[in-house]
């Protein structure tokens, strides 16, 4: 089960089986737009989403993810911080590579989310992992 | 959520009409194997349209199922992949899918019944 609450134009989203996956990417869609995105950063955007939120049930099993509304008078922008309790990464930089997988994936999901977002950072430590996303445009 | 795979003589057609979560897409991947075996499938057309997001894990599922479609010896197309979705995909890394792509649904039978005719192997028109 999900369970959104939005204050503003900020949400938590809990992510802790495969259809929260599906609403999150929906729902950072849906955001991304109210705020003023283009649809191409709204499709950016809620692949990044897929991938951490994917990340999250695949090797903590749960954990939530925080979007919300950083835009400026001159810039539009939209951060998002994923949060699990898992077992955390052991080596961030190998983590980041492209092909690199504990899980018999592709490898692609965190080097992918680097390049799509202007802002990518990792904290991770046994028990807490945390992610953290944005995209920051010049208002048109 | 069951994506329905149609089947026009010896080719067979599975339009993704909604989002797919991750088990979806596995059982997708499953259905869409067995019925290339019972029917002997000679090509299939998977048309994406309806995916607003294609990340890493889509993208092998898609390339799985291509791969495990031309092991049993059928054609494979990819038709309708959005724009957007193709941008993002380049974006996040090279090669992330690597079945054949069309633009659309009509391409995409034109392609099979090219590569189909090309292998001189089968009547398409011939039910197994
Ligand atoms: N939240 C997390 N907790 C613990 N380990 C993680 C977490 N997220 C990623 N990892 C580790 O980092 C590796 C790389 O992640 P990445 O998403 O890039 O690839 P993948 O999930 O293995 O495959 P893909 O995303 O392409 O399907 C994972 O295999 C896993 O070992
Ligand atoms: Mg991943």
């Amino acid at each position: 089960m999900s369970t959104a609450t939005r204050g503003g134009m900020d949400m938590q989203l809990c992510i802790a089986e495969a259809m929260d996956v599906v609403r999150a990417r929906a729902d950072a869609r849906q955001l991304a737009a109210l705020i003023g995105f283009s649809p191409a950063d709204q499709t950016r955007l809620a692949t990044a989403v897929s991938e951490l939120s994917r990340n999250i049930l695949q090797y903590a099993g749960k954990g939530h993810c925080e979007m919300s509304d950083i835009s400026t008078d001159t810039t539009l922008g939209i951060r998002i911080v994923f949060e699990d309790n898992g077992p955390g990464i052991a080596d961030i930089s190998l983590a980041i590579q492209d092909g690199y997988s504990t899980g018999g994936g592709l490898g692609a999901g965190l080097p992918g989310t680097r390049r799509l977002m202007d802002q990518f950072s990792i904290e991770s430590r046994p028990g807490l992992t945390r992610v953290t996303i944005a995209l920051v445009r010049r208002r048109a | 959520m069951r994506i329905p795979i149609l089947r026009i003589g010896r080719i067979l057609l599975a339009s993704i009409q909604v989002e797919m979560s991750d088990s979806d897409a596995l059982r997708f991947q499953n259905d869409v194997v067995q019925k290339i075996a019972e029917i002997e499938a000679l090509g299939i057309a998977i048309d994406i349209t309806s995916l607003e997001v294609v990340d890493s894990y889509m993208a092998r599922v898609i390339n799985d199922t291509a791969t495990m479609a031309r092991l049993l010896g059928a054609e494979v197309v990819v038709c309708g992949i959005q724009p957007y979705v193709a941008m993002t995909l380049v974006e996040m890394g090279r090669d992330l899918i690597g079945a054949n792509c069309v633009f659309d649904l009509e391409q995409a039978l034109l392609r099979l019944q090219e590569r189909i005719a090309a292998r001189g192997d089968a009547d398409l028109d011939k039910g197994s």
